[in-house]
């Protein structure tokens, strides 16, 4: 209760909750809204929004965008948070096991870090999408994997910090073994700025899933928003709704996703939220 | 008397909205003449900092504000005050030392600027008058080779030398007030006593009115002209230093008195003939620093060849200040630490270099109390969980587990819906008291307990000690107990070892120790224990 009064408490954060609300409303309505595949050619193409019934217009194909869109979210939405759940398997675990032995086992783990963090994430994303070949589940994997070493960085200095604190000295001196003070004892502990950095995690996922879909490296089968606006930047000037839409669907995604984790982020370390706005 | 120096007229100090109480003070009227030490004395949450604060116009604005009352210096009301006019009196006429020397210099200024700062602040000289004022000034606080300290940087300092540096910069411009807040609280007991000197002497020799916040007796028997007491937010009690310790008039003050440990221990029946549980040999261990630059790392020596007997049913305190190794030494017996060489010896069987799970079946014959009781729990966890881990990490099936949560719950003295609760609903002492139960559902022979008193009030700390004493009779156990505190050590302790730089120094029953110290340093520590020719009188 008191967390969401502190959530709360930023505006911002609840407008993004509901912008988010609607956008997950409309992609678990999307197969009663439009019960056909988004594939579907439902009329004739470069319909302008409003005509015909058609809300947003049809694509270049006489598609109909308005079910692109909610379909599209369904993808994009399902790809982002399974990729962040990938990411943050990876990131989570490598991140206690540094932080928690701490020496050599953190000095491998995190040169093994670095190593993927010098890469930029983007060449590396379209790299492994390109060798896996493009389905969902090489674009939900490659995308964990570029985006766990934030992650694990930010769980090791926790578990740095925290596994001297007395109570987790008081777990060894009770004799509780390793995997129980990691995950019983600290993880815990640990996870406010985890949770926070997976919501603002799962933005990134939408960008990085939409750019790889303009660049035609997205599953085939899946309408997404990426894909839209990249099928239809050819003819971006004369019917601009056809790309227009789905990039104002991404942009409100984002933008959503990131005052709800800048909101979870005040609700989680009050003190640090009332100095910033002191 | 002349004037007052300062007047504090029924001041009030609001709190935000949501907080414990209305106000951290409430309506308190006290004077500081000129050459006087108040002290105002009590226990955390009295109010007393936020006094001195509002004194100084430090109040964490806006959420806490001073709301009613006046404060006058030398007749000119302080709260009314525009900034200018407060800035040109604070570190001018009003000086004020802090409680954390660490904290309180600027970290990457020169003692030199910082104090030069003050100077030019508020009255500029030139380069050389301030170089010799500056000297002058590290001189008068009893710092060494000012030439050399001038140039230094606050963290090569150690902590009583910050405290000098913090009072110079306070007495710089040759302030009529100086306020201290716990100016010693952060120091060892040598230390503290020679603070408390240099304060003493200082204040005499420039006649100014010190006003010293303190949670300690010792400290108030030591230094002060008068003593104020505080309580929720009042006064409850304010007369001679004489009056109020020897005589005092309220309950509060009787009781607070009274729960301060007496520097003198009980001669007890000597334990040698009980067998012996634990048994250290020449235990050493010495933190290294390691440097990519052969020959650049670092190795301090932290315990030096420590042996040391514990019998059943006996306690042995480990005395010693800050880095004189006794944390460290009682970290190595639970083996939080790895030892270096030597030889820790439980029932005979050497479980210095006993391997994780080995070590294992030893666990649980010993066991642990730590000193903050606010990061010895584990915050997202049950009181009832906290306490049950340990058995059920020894294969205790989880109904038997549960029974002794709640026996032990009921024998710290905590009701059995603790259970069932989370650490932060409870106090200081109240988590202590859970630190303890956790320890002893165990069911541990040998009890290390490190400072377990240290953080607690007067009041808390006393009851805190009465039960360890309890526990260790029913339970009959051997208690390892370090301490700063030989007022504590005084009490509890059958034997008392004094650790100086990693080594035990002295190890004798307390009653002897404490009659009669052999080596220099044990001598030297027990002169230094704040208000030790004061006995403060038995509770009636």
């Amino acid at each position: 209760m008191d967390f969401l009064r502190r959530f709360a408490r930023n505006k911002g954060a609840v407008v993004g909750a509901v912008v988010l609300a609607c956008v997950v409303l409309l992609a678990l309505a999307a197969p009663l809204i439009f019960p056909e595949t988004p594939w579907e050619i439902v009329g004739p193409p470069f319909r302008k929004p409003g005509e015909m019934g058609f809300l947003l217009g049809t694509d270049t194909l006489g598609r109909d965008v308005a079910a692109g869109i909610a379909h599209g979210a369904r993808v994009t939405l399902l790809l982002s948070l399974v990729s962040t759940a990938v990411a943050l398997s990876i990131g989570v675990v490598l991140g206690a096991v540094a932080g928690y032995h701490g020496g050599w086992v953190d000095d491998v783990v995190m040169r093994f870090t670095e190593f993927f963090q010098t890469i930029p994430n983007f060449i590396l994303l379209v790299v492994l999408v390109a060798i896996f070949t493009p389905s969902i589940t090489s674009i939900v994997v490659a995308i964990g994997i570029v985006s766990w070493p934030p992650l694990a960085r930010i769980v090791r200095g926790e578990f740095l910090t925290l596994r001297s604190r007395e109570f987790v000295q008081a777990a060894h001196v009770l004799g509780q073994s390793s995997p129980r003070i990691i995950f019983g004892e600290i993880l815990p502990n640990a996870l406010s700025p985890v949770i926070v950095s997976a919501s603002l995690m799962v933005a990134t996922a939408v960008l990085l899933e939409s750019a790889l879909s303009f660049l035609g490296l997205g599953d085939p089968n899946l309408m997404s928003w990426g894909y839209m606006i990249g099928a239809s930047r050819t003819v971006i000037r004369h019917a601009w709704w056809i790309s227009c839409f789905p990039g104002v669907a991404i942009a409100l995604t984002v933008l959503a996703l990131n005052l709800v984790g800048e909101g979870l982020s005040d609700a989680m370390n009050p003190r640090l939220a009332r100095k910033a706005r002191a | 008397m002349e004037t007052a120096l300062l007047d504090v007229e029924g001041l009030v100090v609001s709190l935000p909205a949501g907080a414990e109480r209305l106000h951290a003070v409430d309506g308190i009227s006290f004077t500081l003449a000129r050459n006087e030490i108040l002290c105002i004395v009590g226990e955390s949450g009295s109010g007393k900092s936020m006094t001195a604060h509002a004194i100084m116009g430090l109040l964490p604005q806006p959420q806490v504000r001073a709301t009613g009352g006046r404060i006058l210096y030398q007749g000119e009301d302080l709260l009314a005050a525009a900034p200018a006019r407060l800035r040109a009196l604070r570190g001018n006429k009003l000086g004020m030392i802090f409680q954390e020397p660490m904290t309180a210099l600027h970290p990457i200024m020169r003692v030199e600027a910082q104090i030069a700062e003050v100077i030019q602040h508020h009255a500029p000289m030139d380069r050389a008058a301030l170089k010799a004022r500056v000297t002058e000034l590290l001189l008068a606080v009893g710092l060494p080779d000012p030439e050399r300290l001038r140039r230094s940087w606050p963290h090569r300092l150690s902590g009583g030398q910050r405290q000098r540096v913090m009072i110079a910069m306070a007495l710089a411009l040759g302030p009529d007030i100086l306020v201290a807040d716990e100016p010693t609280t952060a120091l060892d007991v040598t230390t503290q006593a020679q603070i408390l000197a240099l304060i003493r002497q200082i204040q005499a020799e420039r006649q100014m009115g010190v006003l010293l916040i303190t949670h300690d007796f010792g400290v108030v028997a030591e230094v002060a002209d008068r003593v104020a007491v505080m309580q929720h937010g009042r006064i409850v009690e304010i007369g001679p230093v004489a009056q109020i310790l020897e005589n005092p008039l309220h309950d509060y003050t009787r009781s607070l008195i009274a729960a301060v440990p007496r520097l003198l221990a009980a001669p007890r029946p000597p334990s040698a003939d009980a067998p012996v549980v634990l048994e250290t040999e020449r235990v050493c261990k010495t933190f290294r620093q390691r440097s990519w630059i052969p020959g650049r790392g670092t190795e301090v020596a932290a315990v030096k060849n420590v042996s040391l007997a514990l019998h059943r049913g006996e306690t042995v305190g480990l005395v010693g200040e800050s880095g004189s190794g006794k944390s460290t030494f009682a970290r190595c017996v639970v083996r939080l630490l790895e030892t270096d060489g030597g030889a820790i010896r439980l029932h005979g069987t050497n479980i210095a270099k006993l391997g994780r799970r080995a070590l294992r079946p030893h666990r649980q014959r010993i066991q642990m109390v730590f000193q903050d009781p606010y990061a010895s729990l584990n915050p997202r966890r049950r009181v009832g969980d906290i306490i049950a881990a340990g058995p059920l990490a020894h294969g205790v099936p989880r109904a038997e587990a549960d029974r002794r949560t709640h026996e032990l719950l009921a024998l710290v003295g905590l009701d059995d819906r603790a259970a069932g609760r989370y650490p932060h609903e409870f106090s200081g002492g109240q988590r202590q008291r859970i630190g303890l139960a956790r320890a002893l559902a165990m069911q541990p022979e040998i009890l290390v307990a490190d400072e377990p008193v240290s953080a607690l009030d007067v009041s808390v700390q006393a009851q805190v000690l009465a039960l360890l004493a309890d526990v260790r009779a029913r339970f009959n156990l051997a208690m390892l107990f370090i301490t700063h505190d030989l007022r504590v050590a005084a009490q509890v302790c059958d034997r008392v070892a004094v650790m100086y730089r990693g080594e035990i120094v002295e190890l004798r029953p307390t009653a002897e120790l404490f009659a009669d110290p052999r080596h220099p340093y044990v001598r030297d520590l027990l002169a230094a224990v704040p208000g030790r020719r004061w006995l403060p009188a038995v509770g009636t």
